[in-house]
Protein backbone atom coordinates (compact mmCIF):
# COMPACT_ATOMS: atom_id res chain seq x y z
CA UNK A 1 0.00 0.00 0.00
CA UNK A 2 2.81 2.28 1.00
CA UNK A 3 4.43 1.67 -2.51
CA UNK A 4 1.09 2.29 -4.57
CA UNK A 5 0.82 5.59 -2.72
CA UNK A 6 4.67 6.33 -2.87
CA UNK A 7 4.01 5.62 -6.90
CA UNK A 8 1.56 7.89 -7.34
CA UNK A 9 2.99 10.61 -5.67
CA UNK A 10 6.04 10.10 -7.79
CA UNK A 11 4.39 10.24 -11.08
CA UNK A 12 2.25 13.21 -9.78
CA UNK A 13 5.41 15.19 -8.85
CA UNK A 14 6.87 14.12 -12.15
CA UNK A 15 4.35 15.43 -14.31
CA UNK A 16 4.16 18.87 -12.35
CA UNK A 17 7.67 19.03 -12.82
CA UNK A 18 7.62 17.96 -16.71
CA UNK A 19 4.65 20.25 -17.06
CA UNK A 20 6.84 23.40 -15.25
CA UNK A 21 9.57 22.55 -17.66
CA UNK A 22 7.18 22.27 -20.81
CA UNK A 23 6.25 26.05 -19.39
CA UNK A 24 9.35 27.57 -19.03
CA UNK A 25 10.71 26.13 -22.35
CA UNK A 26 7.67 27.56 -23.92
CA UNK A 27 9.04 31.05 -21.92
CA UNK A 28 12.11 30.72 -23.90
CA UNK A 29 11.18 29.82 -27.20
CA UNK A 30 9.17 33.13 -26.93
CA UNK A 31 11.70 35.15 -26.37
CA UNK A 32 13.80 33.23 -28.75
CA UNK A 33 10.73 34.73 -31.06
CA UNK A 34 12.11 38.51 -30.75
CA UNK A 35 15.28 38.34 -32.46
CA UNK A 36 13.64 36.56 -35.30
CA UNK A 37 12.36 40.13 -36.47
CA UNK A 38 15.54 40.99 -37.79
CA UNK A 39 16.32 37.54 -39.21
CA UNK A 40 13.08 36.73 -41.32
CA UNK A 41 14.52 34.12 -43.40
CA UNK A 42 14.83 31.67 -40.55
CA UNK A 43 11.10 31.63 -40.44
CA UNK A 44 10.67 31.71 -44.17
CA UNK A 45 13.07 28.66 -44.19
CA UNK A 46 11.11 26.45 -41.49
CA UNK A 47 7.64 27.37 -42.85
CA UNK A 48 8.56 25.65 -46.36
CA UNK A 49 9.78 23.11 -44.54
CA UNK A 50 6.26 22.41 -41.98
CA UNK A 51 4.24 24.19 -44.19
CA UNK A 52 4.59 23.59 -47.57
CA UNK A 53 5.59 20.10 -47.72
CA UNK A 54 2.54 19.52 -45.73
CA UNK A 55 0.63 21.07 -48.66
CA UNK A 56 0.03 17.76 -50.57
CA UNK A 57 -1.08 15.76 -47.73
CA UNK A 58 -3.67 18.98 -47.08
CA UNK A 59 -5.11 19.00 -50.27
CA UNK A 60 -5.87 15.37 -50.94
CA UNK A 61 -7.40 14.89 -47.40
CA UNK A 62 -9.38 18.09 -47.84
CA UNK A 63 -11.00 16.71 -51.06
CA UNK A 64 -11.84 13.14 -50.10
CA UNK A 65 -13.09 14.69 -46.48
CA UNK A 66 -15.50 17.10 -48.91
CA UNK A 67 -16.16 14.47 -51.48
CA UNK A 68 -17.64 12.33 -48.57
CA UNK A 69 -19.43 15.41 -46.98
CA UNK A 70 -20.96 15.77 -50.11
CA UNK A 71 -22.16 12.01 -50.11
CA UNK A 72 -23.43 12.36 -47.01
CA UNK A 73 -24.84 15.69 -46.26
CA UNK A 74 -27.12 14.66 -49.72
CA UNK A 75 -28.02 11.34 -48.10
CA UNK A 76 -29.95 12.55 -45.13
CA UNK A 77 -30.64 15.55 -46.34
CA UNK A 78 -32.87 14.33 -48.86
CA UNK A 79 -34.53 12.46 -46.23
CA UNK A 80 -35.87 15.99 -45.34
CA UNK A 81 -36.03 17.55 -48.33
CA UNK A 82 -33.44 19.72 -47.97
CA UNK A 83 -30.78 18.61 -50.38
CA UNK A 84 -29.91 22.25 -51.39
CA UNK A 85 -28.56 23.44 -47.96
CA UNK A 86 -25.86 20.81 -48.79
CA UNK A 87 -22.89 24.05 -49.85
CA UNK A 88 -24.58 25.55 -46.39
CA UNK A 89 -23.85 22.69 -44.59
CA UNK A 90 -20.47 21.37 -45.49
CA UNK A 91 -19.29 25.22 -45.77
CA UNK A 92 -20.16 24.97 -41.91
CA UNK A 93 -18.97 21.62 -40.98
CA UNK A 94 -15.59 22.48 -42.23
CA UNK A 95 -15.17 26.06 -41.03
CA UNK A 96 -16.33 25.44 -37.88
CA UNK A 97 -14.89 21.79 -36.85
CA UNK A 98 -13.53 19.52 -39.97
CA UNK A 99 -10.96 22.42 -41.40
CA UNK A 100 -9.09 22.95 -37.83
CA UNK A 101 -9.39 19.63 -36.41
CA UNK A 102 -8.44 17.80 -39.15
CA UNK A 103 -6.12 19.55 -40.67
CA UNK A 104 -4.05 19.94 -37.23
CA UNK A 105 -4.53 16.05 -36.40
CA UNK A 106 -2.72 15.70 -40.32
CA UNK A 107 -0.05 18.76 -39.44
CA UNK A 108 0.47 16.83 -36.23
CA UNK A 109 1.12 13.61 -38.09
CA UNK A 110 3.06 15.23 -41.04
CA UNK A 111 5.36 17.55 -40.00
CA UNK A 112 5.09 17.74 -35.94
CA UNK A 113 6.63 14.14 -35.86
CA UNK A 114 9.33 15.25 -38.07
CA UNK A 115 9.83 18.29 -35.82
CA UNK A 116 10.01 15.82 -32.78
CA UNK A 117 12.60 13.59 -34.46
CA UNK A 118 14.66 16.54 -36.08
CA UNK A 119 15.45 18.31 -32.51
CA UNK A 120 15.30 14.54 -31.19
CA UNK A 121 18.41 13.83 -33.38
CA UNK A 122 19.99 17.36 -32.90
CA UNK A 123 20.50 16.90 -29.30
CA UNK A 124 21.63 12.97 -29.52
CA UNK A 125 24.33 14.37 -31.69
CA UNK A 126 25.42 17.18 -30.08
CA UNK A 127 24.05 19.70 -32.31
CA UNK A 128 22.36 21.70 -29.85
CA UNK A 129 25.37 21.85 -27.02
CA UNK A 130 27.64 22.63 -29.97
CA UNK A 131 25.13 25.81 -30.94
CA UNK A 132 25.28 26.39 -27.30
CA UNK A 133 29.48 26.41 -26.53
CA UNK A 134 29.63 28.27 -30.17
CA UNK A 135 27.70 31.01 -28.31
CA UNK A 136 24.36 30.40 -30.24
CA UNK A 137 21.16 30.06 -28.35
CA UNK A 138 19.56 26.85 -29.72
CA UNK A 139 15.86 28.59 -28.39
CA UNK A 140 16.64 31.67 -31.17
CA UNK A 141 18.46 29.95 -33.41
CA UNK A 142 16.68 26.40 -34.27
CA UNK A 143 13.41 26.46 -31.67
CA UNK A 144 11.75 29.62 -32.20
CA UNK A 145 11.61 29.73 -36.24
CA UNK A 146 9.97 26.53 -35.86
CA UNK A 147 7.14 27.37 -33.34
CA UNK A 148 6.88 30.75 -35.43
CA UNK A 149 6.71 28.83 -38.79
CA UNK A 150 3.59 25.96 -36.68
CA UNK A 151 2.09 29.22 -35.58
CA UNK A 152 1.64 30.43 -39.17
CA UNK A 153 1.72 27.17 -41.20
CA UNK A 154 -1.83 26.03 -39.18
CA UNK A 155 -4.41 28.61 -40.04
CA UNK A 156 -2.97 28.79 -43.54
CA UNK A 157 -3.10 25.14 -43.70
CA UNK A 158 -6.74 24.69 -42.44
CA UNK A 159 -8.26 27.59 -44.67
CA UNK A 160 -6.86 25.55 -47.33
CA UNK A 161 -8.35 21.86 -46.15
CA UNK A 162 -11.65 24.16 -45.86
CA UNK A 163 -11.70 25.61 -49.13
CA UNK A 164 -10.93 22.56 -51.05
CA UNK A 165 -13.14 20.52 -48.65
CA UNK A 166 -15.91 23.20 -50.11
CA UNK A 167 -14.82 22.15 -53.91
CA UNK A 168 -14.69 18.08 -52.95
CA UNK A 169 -18.24 18.53 -51.80
CA UNK A 170 -19.40 20.84 -54.42
CA UNK A 171 -17.74 18.45 -56.98
CA UNK A 172 -19.67 15.46 -55.88
CA UNK A 173 -23.15 17.65 -54.80
CA UNK A 174 -23.49 19.29 -57.62
CA UNK A 175 -21.21 17.61 -60.58
CA UNK A 176 -22.58 14.65 -59.49
CA UNK A 177 -25.32 14.43 -57.62
CA UNK A 178 -27.48 16.93 -59.35
CA UNK A 179 -28.05 19.83 -56.35
CA UNK A 180 -28.29 23.03 -57.87
CA UNK A 181 -25.18 25.13 -58.53
CA UNK A 182 -26.68 28.55 -57.76
CA UNK A 183 -28.65 26.81 -54.64
CA UNK A 184 -25.59 25.40 -53.33
CA UNK A 185 -23.01 28.69 -53.62
CA UNK A 186 -26.10 30.67 -52.25
CA UNK A 187 -27.18 28.89 -49.53
CA UNK A 188 -23.20 29.20 -48.16
CA UNK A 189 -23.10 32.81 -48.86
CA UNK A 190 -26.13 33.96 -46.88
CA UNK A 191 -25.85 31.42 -44.13
CA UNK A 192 -22.12 31.40 -43.29
CA UNK A 193 -21.02 33.86 -40.91
CA UNK A 194 -18.13 35.16 -40.53
CA UNK A 195 -17.67 35.92 -36.61
CA UNK A 196 -19.35 32.12 -35.96
CA UNK A 197 -18.18 30.45 -38.29
CA UNK A 198 -15.05 31.76 -39.92
CA UNK A 199 -13.23 33.99 -37.03
CA UNK A 200 -14.32 30.77 -34.38
CA UNK A 201 -12.87 28.45 -37.17
CA UNK A 202 -9.44 30.38 -37.65
CA UNK A 203 -9.12 31.29 -33.58
CA UNK A 204 -9.58 27.04 -33.02
CA UNK A 205 -6.55 26.55 -35.87
CA UNK A 206 -4.20 29.30 -34.31
CA UNK A 207 -4.72 27.67 -30.92
CA UNK A 208 -4.24 24.03 -32.45
CA UNK A 209 -0.95 24.90 -33.96
CA UNK A 210 0.60 26.96 -30.70
CA UNK A 211 -0.29 23.86 -28.71
CA UNK A 212 0.84 21.02 -31.46
CA UNK A 213 3.72 23.19 -32.49
CA UNK A 214 4.89 23.27 -28.29
CA UNK A 215 4.49 19.75 -27.72
CA UNK A 216 6.32 18.66 -30.79
CA UNK A 217 9.05 20.81 -29.86
CA UNK A 218 9.24 20.07 -26.25
CA UNK A 219 9.23 16.84 -26.61
CA UNK A 220 12.39 17.03 -29.25
CA UNK A 221 13.88 19.05 -26.73
CA UNK A 222 13.44 17.13 -23.63
CA UNK A 223 14.05 13.41 -25.64
CA UNK A 224 16.64 10.84 -24.02
CA UNK A 225 19.47 11.24 -26.41
CA UNK A 226 19.26 7.42 -28.18
CA UNK A 227 17.27 6.26 -31.00
CA UNK A 228 15.10 4.72 -28.40
CA UNK A 229 14.52 8.11 -26.74
CA UNK A 230 13.40 9.88 -29.72
CA UNK A 231 11.11 7.24 -31.41
CA UNK A 232 9.71 7.45 -27.88
CA UNK A 233 9.39 11.16 -27.94
CA UNK A 234 7.95 10.72 -31.41
CA UNK A 235 4.91 8.67 -30.30
CA UNK A 236 4.48 10.78 -27.74
CA UNK A 237 4.28 13.97 -29.72
CA UNK A 238 1.96 12.16 -31.96
CA UNK A 239 -0.61 10.91 -28.78
CA UNK A 240 -0.64 13.95 -26.86
CA UNK A 241 -1.14 16.36 -29.47
CA UNK A 242 -3.74 14.76 -30.77
CA UNK A 243 -5.62 14.27 -27.74
CA UNK A 244 -4.89 17.71 -27.19
CA UNK A 245 -6.24 18.78 -30.04
CA UNK A 246 -9.51 16.90 -29.52
CA UNK A 247 -9.75 18.22 -26.36
CA UNK A 248 -9.28 21.35 -26.51
CA UNK A 249 -11.78 21.75 -29.89
CA UNK A 250 -14.44 20.11 -27.13
CA UNK A 251 -13.52 23.08 -24.75
CA UNK A 252 -13.69 25.84 -27.18
CA UNK A 253 -16.82 24.26 -28.79
CA UNK A 254 -18.51 24.42 -25.72
CA UNK A 255 -17.34 28.22 -24.97
CA UNK A 256 -18.04 29.30 -28.65
CA UNK A 257 -21.42 27.50 -29.83
CA UNK A 258 -22.28 26.00 -26.08
CA UNK A 259 -25.22 28.68 -25.49
CA UNK A 260 -26.71 28.06 -28.83
CA UNK B 1 45.64 30.17 -5.51
CA UNK B 2 48.35 30.67 -8.54
CA UNK B 3 49.14 33.11 -10.58
CA UNK B 4 46.43 34.30 -12.65
CA UNK B 5 48.39 35.49 -15.51
CA UNK B 6 50.41 31.90 -16.13
CA UNK B 7 46.84 29.78 -15.78
CA UNK B 8 43.74 30.57 -18.21
CA UNK B 9 41.76 27.91 -16.46
CA UNK B 10 41.48 27.31 -13.02
CA UNK B 11 39.12 24.46 -11.00
CA UNK B 12 39.08 25.41 -7.60
CA UNK B 13 37.61 23.23 -5.08
CA UNK B 14 34.28 21.49 -6.86
CA UNK B 15 31.71 19.04 -6.51
CA UNK B 16 29.54 17.96 -9.03
CA UNK B 17 26.65 15.19 -9.11
CA UNK B 18 24.97 13.45 -11.47
CA UNK B 19 21.42 12.26 -9.99
CA UNK B 20 22.99 10.57 -6.51
CA UNK B 21 26.40 9.93 -7.72
CA UNK B 22 29.32 12.11 -6.80
CA UNK B 23 31.15 12.60 -9.88
CA UNK B 24 33.34 14.95 -8.35
CA UNK B 25 34.01 15.43 -4.59
CA UNK B 26 36.91 17.98 -4.24
CA UNK B 27 38.40 18.20 -7.60
CA UNK B 28 41.06 21.21 -8.01
CA UNK B 29 42.96 21.50 -11.50
CA UNK B 30 45.02 24.26 -13.68
CA UNK B 31 45.26 24.79 -17.57
CA UNK B 32 48.44 27.00 -18.39
CA UNK B 33 47.89 29.37 -20.79
CA UNK B 34 49.50 28.89 -24.42
CA UNK B 35 49.99 24.92 -23.65
CA UNK B 36 48.08 22.00 -24.23
CA UNK B 37 47.03 20.23 -21.46
CA UNK B 38 45.45 16.76 -21.26
CA UNK B 39 43.34 15.24 -18.91
CA UNK B 40 43.23 11.82 -18.99
CA UNK B 41 40.75 8.89 -17.17
CA UNK B 42 38.89 5.66 -17.84
CA UNK B 43 35.57 5.89 -19.16
CA UNK B 44 33.25 7.19 -16.92
CA UNK B 45 35.81 9.32 -14.98
CA UNK B 46 34.02 12.86 -15.57
CA UNK B 47 36.75 13.86 -17.85
CA UNK B 48 34.06 15.11 -20.17
CA UNK B 49 32.08 16.79 -17.00
CA UNK B 50 35.27 18.65 -16.92
CA UNK B 51 35.12 20.35 -20.19
CA UNK B 52 31.22 20.83 -19.71
CA UNK B 53 31.99 22.68 -16.46
CA UNK B 54 34.53 24.97 -18.37
CA UNK B 55 31.70 25.83 -20.82
CA UNK B 56 29.44 26.71 -18.23
CA UNK B 57 27.13 24.08 -19.62
CA UNK B 58 26.70 22.41 -15.67
CA UNK B 59 27.01 24.15 -12.74
CA UNK B 60 28.83 22.76 -10.23
CA UNK B 61 27.63 22.19 -6.35
CA UNK B 62 30.53 23.53 -5.22
CA UNK B 63 33.65 25.37 -6.18
CA UNK B 64 34.66 27.70 -8.47
CA UNK B 65 35.73 27.60 -12.18
CA UNK B 66 37.62 30.08 -13.50
CA UNK B 67 38.27 31.03 -17.23
CA UNK B 68 40.43 34.14 -18.06
CA UNK B 69 40.11 35.43 -14.60
CA UNK B 70 35.93 35.44 -14.85
CA UNK B 71 34.13 32.71 -12.45
CA UNK B 72 32.14 31.06 -15.53
CA UNK B 73 29.01 30.13 -13.10
CA UNK B 74 28.20 33.90 -11.43
CA UNK B 75 28.27 35.31 -15.23
CA UNK B 76 25.13 36.26 -16.74
CA UNK B 77 23.83 34.90 -20.04
CA UNK B 78 25.06 37.38 -21.67
CA UNK B 79 28.54 37.48 -20.47
CA UNK B 80 28.79 33.81 -20.37
CA UNK B 81 27.84 33.95 -24.43
CA UNK B 82 31.10 36.55 -24.50
CA UNK B 83 33.18 34.03 -23.42
CA UNK B 84 32.37 31.23 -25.46
CA UNK B 85 32.98 33.48 -28.25
CA UNK B 86 36.37 33.12 -27.15
CA UNK B 87 36.35 29.25 -26.51
CA UNK B 88 36.10 26.45 -29.22
CA UNK B 89 35.01 23.35 -28.52
CA UNK B 90 35.36 19.79 -30.30
CA UNK B 91 32.71 17.16 -29.50
CA UNK B 92 33.60 13.61 -30.06
CA UNK B 93 30.84 13.30 -32.38
CA UNK B 94 31.99 16.70 -34.06
CA UNK B 95 28.21 17.74 -33.77
CA UNK B 96 28.45 19.43 -37.36
CA UNK B 97 25.04 20.69 -38.60
CA UNK B 98 23.39 18.05 -40.93
CA UNK B 99 21.38 20.51 -43.04
CA UNK B 100 24.75 22.47 -43.97
CA UNK B 101 27.78 21.50 -46.38
CA UNK B 102 31.37 21.86 -45.13
CA UNK B 103 31.88 25.30 -45.92
CA UNK B 104 28.37 26.60 -44.37
CA UNK B 105 29.66 24.67 -41.00
CA UNK B 106 32.91 26.19 -40.59
CA UNK B 107 31.10 29.64 -41.63
CA UNK B 108 28.16 29.27 -39.00
CA UNK B 109 29.57 31.00 -36.52
CA UNK B 110 31.43 33.71 -38.00
CA UNK B 111 27.83 34.40 -39.47
CA UNK B 112 25.94 34.11 -36.29
CA UNK B 113 28.26 36.49 -34.49
CA UNK B 114 30.04 39.13 -37.16
CA UNK B 115 28.08 41.07 -39.63
CA UNK B 116 31.48 40.46 -42.12
CA UNK B 117 30.53 40.49 -45.60
CA UNK B 118 30.16 37.23 -47.85
CA UNK B 119 33.39 37.45 -49.55
CA UNK B 120 35.27 38.20 -46.34
CA UNK B 121 33.62 35.08 -44.59
CA UNK B 122 34.87 33.20 -47.84
CA UNK B 123 38.19 33.87 -47.41
CA UNK B 124 38.36 32.92 -43.35
CA UNK B 125 36.78 29.84 -43.80
CA UNK B 126 39.08 27.99 -46.87
CA UNK B 127 41.91 29.68 -44.45
CA UNK B 128 40.76 28.11 -41.91
CA UNK B 129 39.47 24.84 -44.02
CA UNK B 130 43.35 24.81 -45.93
CA UNK B 131 44.47 24.78 -41.80
CA UNK B 132 42.98 21.38 -41.01
CA UNK B 133 43.17 20.28 -45.21
CA UNK B 134 39.92 20.10 -46.25
CA UNK B 135 39.63 22.95 -48.51
CA UNK B 136 38.86 20.90 -50.99
CA UNK B 137 35.94 18.88 -49.30
CA UNK B 138 34.34 22.55 -48.55
CA UNK B 139 31.29 21.84 -50.80
CA UNK B 140 30.75 17.92 -49.49
CA UNK B 141 27.57 17.25 -47.12
CA UNK B 142 28.22 16.06 -43.29
CA UNK B 143 26.73 12.76 -44.36
CA UNK B 144 29.87 12.41 -46.97
CA UNK B 145 32.63 12.71 -44.56
CA UNK B 146 34.68 9.71 -42.79
CA UNK B 147 35.16 10.57 -39.27
CA UNK B 148 38.08 11.36 -38.97
CA UNK B 149 37.11 14.20 -41.91
CA UNK B 150 34.22 15.35 -39.67
CA UNK B 151 36.69 15.78 -37.09
CA UNK B 152 38.60 18.25 -38.73
CA UNK B 153 35.62 20.44 -40.36
CA UNK B 154 34.69 20.87 -36.62
CA UNK B 155 38.05 21.61 -35.39
CA UNK B 156 38.15 24.59 -38.94
CA UNK B 157 34.62 25.50 -36.71
CA UNK B 158 35.76 25.97 -33.93
CA UNK B 159 39.21 27.71 -34.70
CA UNK B 160 37.14 29.81 -36.88
CA UNK B 161 36.59 32.64 -34.81
CA UNK B 162 40.17 32.34 -33.37
CA UNK B 163 39.27 31.41 -30.00
CA UNK B 164 41.98 32.21 -27.01
CA UNK B 165 41.32 28.05 -26.06
CA UNK B 166 39.60 25.17 -27.58
CA UNK B 167 38.60 22.04 -25.70
CA UNK B 168 38.20 18.57 -27.46
CA UNK B 169 36.68 16.12 -26.02
CA UNK B 170 37.75 12.70 -26.81
CA UNK B 171 39.72 14.12 -30.31
CA UNK B 172 41.38 10.57 -31.14
CA UNK B 173 38.05 8.12 -30.57
CA UNK B 174 37.31 5.67 -33.43
CA UNK B 175 40.04 7.15 -35.73
CA UNK B 176 42.01 4.76 -38.32
CA UNK B 177 45.36 5.39 -37.32
CA UNK B 178 46.09 7.90 -40.24
CA UNK B 179 43.41 10.34 -39.18
CA UNK B 180 44.46 10.01 -36.02
CA UNK B 181 47.96 11.02 -36.72
CA UNK B 182 46.57 14.16 -38.39
CA UNK B 183 44.39 14.68 -36.10
CA UNK B 184 47.66 14.51 -33.36
CA UNK B 185 49.92 16.58 -35.56
CA UNK B 186 46.82 19.48 -36.25
CA UNK B 187 46.29 20.10 -32.08
CA UNK B 188 50.24 20.74 -32.02
CA UNK B 189 50.49 22.65 -34.45
CA UNK B 190 47.17 25.02 -34.17
CA UNK B 191 48.34 25.46 -30.59
CA UNK B 192 51.45 26.65 -32.19
CA UNK B 193 50.64 28.70 -34.68
CA UNK B 194 47.48 30.41 -33.17
CA UNK B 195 48.86 31.24 -29.90
CA UNK B 196 45.76 29.03 -28.53
CA UNK B 197 45.46 27.22 -25.14
CA UNK B 198 44.39 23.34 -25.66
CA UNK B 199 43.09 21.29 -23.24
CA UNK B 200 42.48 17.46 -24.75
CA UNK B 201 40.34 15.19 -22.54
CA UNK B 202 40.61 11.50 -23.29
CA UNK B 203 42.02 8.18 -22.47
CA UNK B 204 44.32 7.54 -25.46
CA UNK B 205 47.40 7.58 -23.80
CA UNK B 206 49.90 7.61 -26.16
CA UNK B 207 48.92 10.13 -28.45
CA UNK B 208 48.08 12.89 -25.67
CA UNK B 209 51.52 12.60 -23.97
CA UNK B 210 53.00 12.58 -27.63
CA UNK B 211 51.68 16.41 -27.84
CA UNK B 212 50.76 17.27 -24.09
CA UNK B 213 52.77 19.69 -22.20
CA UNK B 214 50.94 18.67 -18.90
CA UNK B 215 48.98 15.67 -18.28
CA UNK B 216 46.34 14.98 -15.48
CA UNK B 217 44.97 11.92 -14.35
CA UNK B 218 41.73 11.56 -12.79
CA UNK B 219 40.22 8.76 -11.21
CA UNK B 220 37.71 8.42 -8.58
CA UNK B 221 36.26 12.08 -8.41
CA UNK B 222 39.87 13.56 -8.19
CA UNK B 223 43.14 14.17 -9.80
CA UNK B 224 45.06 11.13 -9.55
CA UNK B 225 47.99 12.34 -10.73
CA UNK B 226 49.59 15.35 -12.83
CA UNK B 227 52.67 15.80 -14.33
CA UNK B 228 54.83 16.40 -18.21
CA UNK B 229 54.01 13.67 -20.27
CA UNK B 230 56.81 11.65 -19.57
CA UNK B 231 57.29 11.83 -15.79
CA UNK B 232 53.23 10.64 -15.91
CA UNK B 233 54.58 7.86 -18.37
CA UNK B 234 57.36 6.54 -15.90
CA UNK B 235 55.60 6.98 -12.84
CA UNK B 236 55.99 3.76 -10.64
CA UNK B 237 52.45 4.04 -7.95
CA UNK B 238 50.01 1.41 -9.09
CA UNK B 239 47.53 3.67 -10.05
CA UNK B 240 48.94 5.59 -12.25
CA UNK B 241 50.62 2.71 -14.08
CA UNK B 242 48.37 0.39 -14.37
CA UNK B 243 46.54 3.73 -16.56
CA UNK B 244 49.24 4.44 -18.49
CA UNK B 245 50.44 1.12 -18.92
CA UNK B 246 46.72 -0.38 -20.36
CA UNK B 247 46.60 -2.82 -17.32
CA UNK B 248 43.95 -4.76 -17.50
CA UNK B 249 44.48 -5.76 -13.54
CA UNK B 250 45.29 -3.29 -10.84
CA UNK B 251 43.99 -0.92 -8.03
CA UNK B 252 41.25 -0.86 -10.74
CA UNK B 253 39.74 -4.09 -10.46
CA UNK B 254 38.51 -6.43 -13.83
CA UNK B 255 36.12 -7.97 -12.62
CA UNK B 256 32.70 -5.32 -11.75
CA UNK B 257 31.89 -6.13 -8.31
CA UNK B 258 30.00 -9.10 -7.80
CA UNK B 259 29.16 -11.78 -5.20
CA UNK B 260 31.36 -15.06 -4.39
CA UNK B 261 31.42 -16.72 -8.08
CA UNK B 262 30.51 -20.12 -6.25
CA UNK B 263 27.65 -18.61 -4.64
CA UNK B 264 26.53 -17.03 -7.90
CA UNK B 265 25.84 -20.80 -9.74
CA UNK B 266 24.87 -23.15 -6.51
CA UNK B 267 22.17 -20.58 -5.96
CA UNK B 268 21.17 -20.25 -9.57
CA UNK B 269 17.15 -21.20 -10.23
CA UNK B 270 17.27 -23.94 -12.81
Amino acid sequence: MTRYISLVGRKAIGTVERSGRAGLFLYDVLAGCMPLMRRPGLVVQQLYMIGVLSFIIIVVSGLFVGMVLGFQGYNILRDYGTESALGLMAAKTLTRELGPVVAALLFTGRACSALTAEIGLMKATEQLASMEMMAVNPFMRVLAPRFLAGFIAMPLLAGLFTAVGIFGAHLIGVELLGVDVGVFWNQMQSGTDFYDDILNGFIKSVVFGVVVTWIALFEGYEAVPTSAGVSQATTRTVVYASLAILGLDFIMTALMFGEI
Amino acid sequence: MTNNKTDLVRIEDIAFKRGERSVFANLSLLIPRGKVTAILGSSGAGKTTILNLIGGRIAPEAGHVYVDNQDVHQLSTNGLYALRKRMGMLFQSGALLTDLNVFDNVAFPVREHTRLPESLIRHLVLLKLELVGLRGARGLMPSELSGGMARRVALARAIVLDPMMVMYDEPFAGLDPISMGVIVKLIRELNDVLSMTSVIVTHDVHEACSIADYVYLVGNGKVIAEGDAETMLNADTAEVKQFMSGLPDGPVPFHYPAKDLSDDFMKAKL
